[in-house]
């Protein structure tokens, strides 16, 4: 643990978390204008989904009762149930866990290697196709898009899950190969030369010596890749096209276009699927906030 | 097989002609220069079958009639004069993206920069706020165009209840083709202020030396000046790496208004992604979408070509070229 923390970069280490320590304490008028303006920003963030909690709890007829009731009269937890009953929600949450789940494991697998790759090696054309790399990020997906929706279409992949986890297997994507490599190239080369020389391999190098110390960095991939993964909508909505394959992003818009019934209001409904589709994410960033921010600082350190 | 070959390099004396190729001049060297390309070998592969290869064949598609099965027909310039000269809803989405990008990035670039400078004070709860101000940003996008177009009801949601509570009679919102258009520039903002580019500013605003605030402050500057002389140049490169970010995250606008609104009422807010997807997936346009989708990247590069050009003007890089 303590030699995790070692080789965090020091800009990870140090300065992100420990905010301000330098500045006085102290309110000063101009302080409190801060303090206040802050908290308003705040409220102003809460409050949709303070707004989505409180709806999905009401009763249909409370929906449209004029002015709004703040809080639901009395909690409906039902209406979590009903959604269920409806839309086969969990069906969605289990095609969204299949491709979260295969989609990391093949961005950890690969880009780690990948990234192994360029930070450790010399060869011809590395810096090249390290720069090749980096372009992609700036690349719209759309150019990409019809071509690859014609390749997945005459492999007879239209339909299944294949396509939003497969391309994970080759590379991971540049953003990720990008991050890994920052953080192979902050670990000190004499541990893995060293290891060679006792004639340990390179695959041996990765997996016991290189994999073990980056496992902080690894976590940040990981959560970034599942949260992209869990929330992208363009690519299911263009492979994906009966109900029973969606994932969760894609049914909650199926949802919202599903008949009311008998002129019943469903917002209730669907501000407890949304509820729901949001959760996963929220607990995960709340469970690992730390790696999750210095990923993304890291990726733009260099500007 | 790569194995067998990276075994056989590692005996002495004998190089191989693709040892050398790869610019190897000891056994070991070209034993770990096969290693390294073996190890790439995935993203070698990712790079040709899902982007390099599909690069090549959109813009081999935008000079054909295709929908997607059997061959596609060469038309040459067609689809481009199509785009240009005969589609009546190209140039009004183009020009709408970019209104939308208008607003979006000049506010969301500072939105995000106020923000870090206030989680950047050390006050009590920065971590909470900073949480706070990121929950957008984990959310999906089609729940959060879901419950803003809740929010935004003309009746009884609670921004016209507010607007009313100050004597403002509140638009339709999603609702009115005047309308649209803002209430999805309120969304976009309200959903990306708080997101990445604030984390990445915040880091830039902590590379600030502590030296030269000192020093400014003893010259008697103000909280101001410091922040405009001091601050706005060291951090110029984050400002930069955020504002090309954000000019290419803007242009590709399309979850939330292809949920919240389906590009109406009245393609009040059709954008160009909108425009590209249904040319392509609900037309089967294939060749004319892939003719968008090229417009449409021709235009970012030559974007950031632009940005990149001036940036040399205001981008001050405290460690010299780099």
């Amino acid at each position: 643990m303590a030699t995790e923390e070692a080789v965090l970069p020091d800009i990870v280490r140090s300065r992100t978390f420990s905010v301000g320590a330098r500045r006085r304490a102290g309110w000063a008028p101009a302080a409190v204008l801060f303090y206040v303006l802050t908290l308003a920003l705040a409220v102003i963030f809460v409050f949709p989904f303070f707004w989505t909690v409180s709806s999905s709890l009401k009763q249909p007829f409370e929906l449209f009762s004029f002015p709004p009731t703040m809080f639901p009269i009395t909690p409906q937890w039902v209406n979590y149930a009903t959604v269920l009953q409806k839309v086969p929600f969990l069906t969605w949450v289990l095609n969204s866990l299949i491709v979260v789940a295969l989609n990391t494991g093949g961005v950890i697998v690969t880009s780690s290697l990948v990234a192994y790759s360029f930070a450790r090696f010399e060869y011809r054309g590395r810096d090249v196709l390290f720069l090749i790399t980096l372009g992609t990020m700036m690349l719209p997906s759309q150019v990409t898009l019809i071509p690859q929706f014609v390749l997945f279409n005459a492999l007879g992949w239209i339909n299944t899950l294949l396509p939003l986890w497969v391309p994970a297997w080759f590379g991971g994507g540049a953003f990720f190969i990008f991050l890994l490599r920052q953080f192979f190239l902050s670990l000190p080369n004499d541990l893995d030369e060293a290891a060679v020389i006792d004639g340990a391999s390179f695959l041996q190098v990765y997996w016991s010596i290189l994999m073990p110390l980056c496992k902080p960095a690894l976590a940040t991939v990981a959560i970034i890749s599942f949260i992209g993964s869990w929330n992208d909508f363009l690519g299911p909505l263009i492979y994906l096209n009966s109900p029973d394959k969606f994932t969760v992003a894609l049914g909650l818009n199926f949802f919202q276009n599903v008949p009311e019934s008998a002129g019943m209001p469903m917002q209730h409904l669907l501000m407890a699927a949304s509820v729901m589709a949001i959760l996963p994410c929220l607990v995960l960033f709340f469970s690992f906030q730390r790696y999750f921010v210095e990923g993304i600082v890291l990726s733009g350190i260099k500007g | 097989m790569a194995r067998a070959s990276a075994e056989v390099a590692t005996k002495p004396g004998s190089i191989s002609l693709v040892a050398r190729l790869a610019g190897a001049k000891t056994p070991l060297q070209a034993r770990k220069a096969l290693w390294g390309y073996l190890l790439l070998l995935p993203w070698l592969l990712g790079l040709i079958i899902f982007i390099v290869g599909p690069i090549i064949a959109s813009f081999y598609f935008s000079f054909t009639d295709y929908e997607g099965m059997g061959v596609p027909a060469w038309i040459g310039l067609a689809n481009y004069q199509k785009a240009f000269f005969g589609d009546d809803l190209f140039w009004p989405s183009l020009g709408r993206t970019f209104e939308y990008s208008l607003v979006v990035v000049p506010v969301g670039l500072l939105g995000s920069l106020v923000l870090a400078v206030l989680l950047n004070r050390g006050m009590k709860g920065t971590n909470i706020f900073r949480t706070v101000f990121f929950l957008p940003s984990l959310t999906p996008a089609v729940a959060l165009a879901l419950l803003w177009t809740w929010l935004f009801h003309p009746t009884v949601g609670p921004i016209n209840l507010g607007l009313s509570w100050v004597g403002v009679q509140g638009p339709g919102w999603l609702t009115d083709q005047h309308w649209a258009l803002s209430a999805l520039i309120i969304i976009s903002l309200w959903a990306s202020m708080g997101g990445n580019a604030m984390l990445i500013f915040i880091a830039g605003l902590q590379g600030v030396p502590e030296s030269l605030m000192d020093a400014a402050e003893i010259d008697g500057a103000g909280r101001w000046d410091k922040f405009r002389n001091i601050t706005l140049p060291m951090i110029s490169p984050t400002l930069l790496f955020n504002l090309i970010l954000g000019v290419i995250g803007a242009l590709k606008v399309f979850t939330i208004a292809f949920v919240a609104t389906q590009g109406g009422p009245s393609y009040a807010t059709w954008f160009f992604a909108l425009h590209i997807y249904q040319q392509a997936f609900s037309y089967f346009r294939m060749g004319y979408g892939s003719a968008l989708a090229w417009i449409f990247v021709i235009m970012l590069l030559i974007f950031t070509y632009i940005q990149l050009s001036f940036s040399r003007r205001w981008v001050y890089y405290a460690g010299g070229s780099d």
